[in-house]
């Protein structure tokens, strides 16, 4: 599939790279004891460090470091033992100690990799270039008063992974796929919940355009995306914008761009003139980080499967197609509600009625796996109910209608309602004969050879049976009674 | 009362162990002292009341039994430390009004020892000074000054407690020491000054100057002192990164060491034209001491010293320029409303909350670090502190100690280098390179200039080796037999 994009003179080529802020799950921030749970009040989690008071100095927090480096183990790539953490002096009001503390020439994390797989079916190596940690900054509230700003530093100094991956994405398309797959990552592991909307992962996004095979064009940075579809909106709007001032001889200015979410549009926010200068230096509070390979074994020990491997697994030893995988392993919540449903059981089956019928049911209620009213067990014993016939395909349709209404088993239900299967030949028999007397003219014209009708005779003993007659049986007792 | 005064830290520790005299009845000695010699200009705040409430609890735990180390003992505290409840302004308008909630680590050591604080002294602003003149109190006055003459310079930027301990107006003082700014003032003003080894000092509640180079460490009467009050600062923080997890060699023992058989260092680079020629002698005299004590006398080459300076004002500014940017008046501290922006604010604010000195760092830090001058500036420099270092690790494979000249003159009177930093910068020259090399180094009063103002000679040693310094320091002090008593303390007291 071409990823090149049309423009009045010729066609295009986009290069997309991406530098994604992950909050990394943790009980206390990056150097500071203070706690890091989302919707506290305001300045509520704040420390003597988080406020930058004089003579308070940074601690790191080993829980941060094992989580960037799990983090790159799980993106395949290289943990630096040696990493040095690097101040990025700037002023603003959110930010208590006028710089940053970052990761600059020497990050945790060295080169990784991470696969896309595209509704084409086509897959992607993503290069991951780098994975530093760094501190958050706090919040600056422009609307809650008319001529002051307010400042709330419960963010500040909350540890961050930012992911910087090698300018290898061709579309928006793509970096959807990567954004999605990266969240799904991080959440296999734990190192980040991937809440875009409460800002625990955003991302920005460099977008530049040129001719196919000619050298990069120039790159603007839109910063701060908190969703995919904003994402790929966003990278759309700067492939139009970028195509049409060169085509209509203009030059891209090498900026960085906000995104107005109402309007769907990217505006400069400062252009390269007024770019800081972060005047980086090594932090001297903090010595160099330094790891010893035992303990980055340790957690290599730790790692979750991640969702590639299971899918590799869903489809060799499960016998699952390559989309169902895809689809049971995007998320970590999925991939476990399935494993527990399908432990022990016709693993296609689970797998079907799970794309099917529990992902349309809760799609059209607007629920998700967390809070289905089906359990995995429930959702299994409905299948144990069909393979051992017990009820048809056809009736546990309509009992898991009412399980996902009632919360109810569906046993209880097909007890309650009498749906049971029925697989006496004699009961059967019995309905035949019936059908078969009802229907005498069709009896003949059957015999005489209009062999089509034979559906019909299987039409009317279900209906007379209310759906419960096992079909197969209802089958081959038709086929003996009607010769 | 004022016999109390006589007393050195290990004695008055004796004289309250015995009951002879009360901590109250010292505090208060120390207390009216302070009160005498205002003029000198060394105290930015008394804390009488809680003095006296610290020392009724040393009687009590001297009566009890269960009195520590430094149990009843007056201290004077470094005006940069933070004190809990009691202003901390490191003498800048910037942090006017600021009443910290914490207790710095080092602080916080010496009170649960049991010593008694007086009140917070006297320095340049943010440490950043060599004659305390850059404090926004003011200078801070030498006691040696002559009467009737002009005021002489305390020296900076531990200026204040240089001053107090030698006007005994504090028994003890904490100091820090970035480039030299204890054991500078120690020498302008007759009194021990050590820097400990980088990291055995923890720097938490400390208002940071430069973090790589700060150093807290003890302004005492004698050697003695000295140890005894390091031992209580130092130990290691899990709240400071940088601080060291390392044991305290035996310093007691160390006191009473011989230096019989040791090997002091002599550096040929520590030879200055422009140098004192009395100090030219005393350094003489400080060998000649050391060999009859029968230490071993050994030349040797620091060759990268001359580069030492211009790299420390590239890497303290540098850090600096950063460690000072929380100073936004933003939080607390002053801020002054201008215009309409947050830039506005900003620039407004530091510019009427730092002074001149101050403002001279934070923009030749900023220029250091700048894009495009970076490579040229801080990373030379930091190449060359490596060099530095480098040169003390490989003098001491052969030496114990180094023996150097404190300062390259005596006190000068106030306001006189004012208007030329660079001399004033050059009086850090023989201190400077043991904070890049974040080594250990003494001043010990020695001997005095041609008119009668006090000289202080260095001991350096290698890092961690603090029992070493004091052995040396211990010789040269009991050698020297310095004594001498500040005229203008003498006149003030009565």
């Amino acid at each position: 599939m071409s990823n090149l994009v049309s423009g009045q003179t010729g066609d295009w080529e986009v290069v997309i790279g991406m530098e994604v802020h992950a909050q990394v799950t943790s009980q206390a921030k990056l150097f500071s004891g203070s706690s890091t749970t989302f919707g506290a009040g305001p300045n509520e989690n704040v420390s003597l460090v988080d406020a930058a008071m004089p003579g308070m100095l940074p601690v790191i927090n080993e829980a941060c470091v094992r989580q960037a480096v799990k983090t790159g183990l799980g993106l395949k790539a290289d943990i630096n033992l040696y990493s040095v953490f690097d101040r990025k002096n700037y002023f603003y009001a959110d930010l208590p100690q006028g710089y940053q503390i970052s990761q600059f020439k020497h990050p945790i994390v060295g080169e990784g990799v991470l696969t896309i797989e595209l509704a084409d079916g086509s897959a992607h190596d993503i290069g991951i270039e780098r994975i530093h940690l760094e501190q958050d900054a706090g919040k600056s509230l422009h609307d809650q008063h008319p001529s002051k700003s307010y400042i709330d530093l419960n963010r500040s100094g909350v540890a961050l992974m930012e992911i910087v991956s090698r300018p290898d994405l061709r579309s928006a398309e793509q970096a959807g796929a990567y954004i999605k797959k990266l969240r799904s990552i991080l959440r296999y592991l734990g190192t980040c919940d991937g809440n875009m909307e409460e800002g625990s992962l955003r991302a920005d996004v460099n977008v530049s355009v040129r001719r196919p095979g000619e050298e990069l064009g120039t790159r603007t940075e839109t910063k701060n995306l908190n969703s995919v579809r904003f994402i790929m909106q966003a990278i759309d709007y700067e492939v139009e914008r970028q195509i049409e001032v060169i085509e209509a001889g203009g030059t891209i200015d090498q900026e960085t761009r906000l995104f107005d979410t109402s309007t769907g549009a990217t505006r400069q926010m400062r252009s390269k003139e007024d770019a800081h200068d972060y005047r980086y230096f090594p932090d001297p509070d903090l010595l160099p980080l330094q790891l010893t390979a035992a303990f980055v074994d340790e957690i290599k020990a730790e790692l979750p499967e991640l969702p590639d491997d299971i899918k590799t697994r869903m489809v060799s030893e499960y016998g699952l197609s390559s989309y169902d995988a895809s689809v049971l392993t995007e998320e970590r919540e999925t991939a476990s509600f399935y494993e527990e449903a399908s432990k022990g059981r016709d693993r296609k089956l689970v797998a079907n009625w799970m794309t099917s019928e529990l992902f349309g049911a809760l799609n059209k209620a607007g629920k998700t796996l967390a809070n289905s009213p089906v359990s995995p067990d429930a959702l299994g014993a409905l299948v144990d109910l069909i393979s051992d016939g017990t009820i048809s395909g056809r009736i546990a349709k309509d009992v898991f209608a009412e399980m996902f209404e009632t919360g109810r088993p569906a046993a209880d239900i097909i007890e309650e309602k009498g749906l049971k299967q029925v697989s006496d030949s004699g009961a059967i028999e019995g309905l035949i004969e019936q059908v078969m007397a009802e229907n005498q003219d069709k009896v003949d014209e059957y015999r005489s050879g209009k062999d089509k009708l034979f559906g019909f005779f299987v039409g009317q003993t279900m209906k007379l049976s209310g759906g419960q007659a096992n079909p197969a049986m209802v089958n081959q007792l038709l086929k003996e009674k009607l010769k | 009362m004022d016999s109390y005064l006589e007393l050195t830290a290990t004695q008055a520790r004796a004289a309250l162990q015995n009951k002879e005299i009360s901590a109250t009845e010292l505090t208060n000695a120390y207390l009216t002292a302070a009160t005498a010699t205002e003029a000198l200009n060394n105290y930015v705040c008394m804390t009488a009341d809680k003095a006296l409430e610290m020392a009724a609890a040393s009687d009590k735990r001297i009566a009890d039994g269960t009195a520590g180390p430094l149990e009843g003992l007056p201290v004077g505290v470094k005006d940069l430390f933070c004190t809990k409840g009691v202003a901390t302004t490191a003498c800048s308008a910037i942090l006017k009004g600021f009443v910290p909630e914490y207790e710095s680590s080092v602080t916080s050591q010496l009170w649960s020892d049991g010593a008694v604080m007086l009140g917070k002294l006297n320095c340049d602003e943010f440490a950043m000074g060599s004659a305390n003149e850059t404090s926004v109190f003011g200078a801070a006055v030498n006691p040696w000054s002559a009467q009737g003459g002009a005021d002489l310079a305390a020296g900076g930027s531990s200026g204040g407690s240089a001053s107090a301990v030698a006007a005994g107006s504090a028994l003890l003082a904490t100091g820090t020491d970035t480039g030299g700014s204890i054991r500078q003032p120690a020498a302008f003003c007759g009194v021990v000054g050590m820097k400990p080894t980088y990291g055995r000092c923890s720097r938490w509640g400390i208002v940071a100057f430069a973090s790589s180079l700060d150093q807290a460490g003890p302004f005492t009467r004698d050697v003695a002192d000295s140890a005894l009050m390091f031992a209580s600062m130092a130990g290691h923080d899990a709240k400071d990164s940088t601080s060291a997890d390392a044991s305290l060699p035996d310093l007691q023992a160390a006191l009473h060491a011989s230096v019989k058989g040791m090997k002091i260092g002599i550096p040929a680079e520590y030879v200055m034209d422009s140098m004192d020629e009395a100090i030219t002698k005393l350094w003489q005299q400080g060998q000649d001491w050391l060999v009859e004590a029968g230490a071993e006398l050994v030349p040797i080459s620091l060759p990268h010293t001359r580069y030492a300076l211009p790299a420390y004002y590239i890497i303290a500014p540098a850090e600096a320029s950063s460690n000072l940017a929380r100073y936004d008046g933003v939080r607390y501290g002053a801020r002054i409303e201008a215009g309409h922006s947050l830039d506005d604010m900003y620039e407004a604010t530091r510019a009427a909350g730092f002074g001149d000195e101050v403002q001279r760092r934070i923009m030749i830090g900023t220029y250091a670090l700048s894009a495009g001058y970076y490579d040229a500036y801080y990373l030379k420099a930091q190449q060359v502190r490596r060099l530095i270092k480098d040169d003390f690790d490989k003098a001491f494979e052969g030496v114990d100690a180094i023996l150097t000249p404190a300062t390259p003159t005596a006190a000068f009177p106030l306001g006189v280098k004012q208007d030329d930093p660079i001399t004033m910068y050059l009086n850090d020259v023989f201190t400077v390179p043991a904070n890049l090399a974040g080594i250990p180094g003494i001043s010990v009063p020695a001997g005095f200039s041609d008119s009668g103002l006090p000289l202080g000679l260095q001991v350096l040693s290698g890092a961690f080796r603090e029992d070493t310094l004091y052995t040396v320091a211990a010789c040269l002090e009991k050698q020297a037999g310095f004594s001498g008593q500040p005229p203008r303390h003498a006149a003030m007291m009565n």
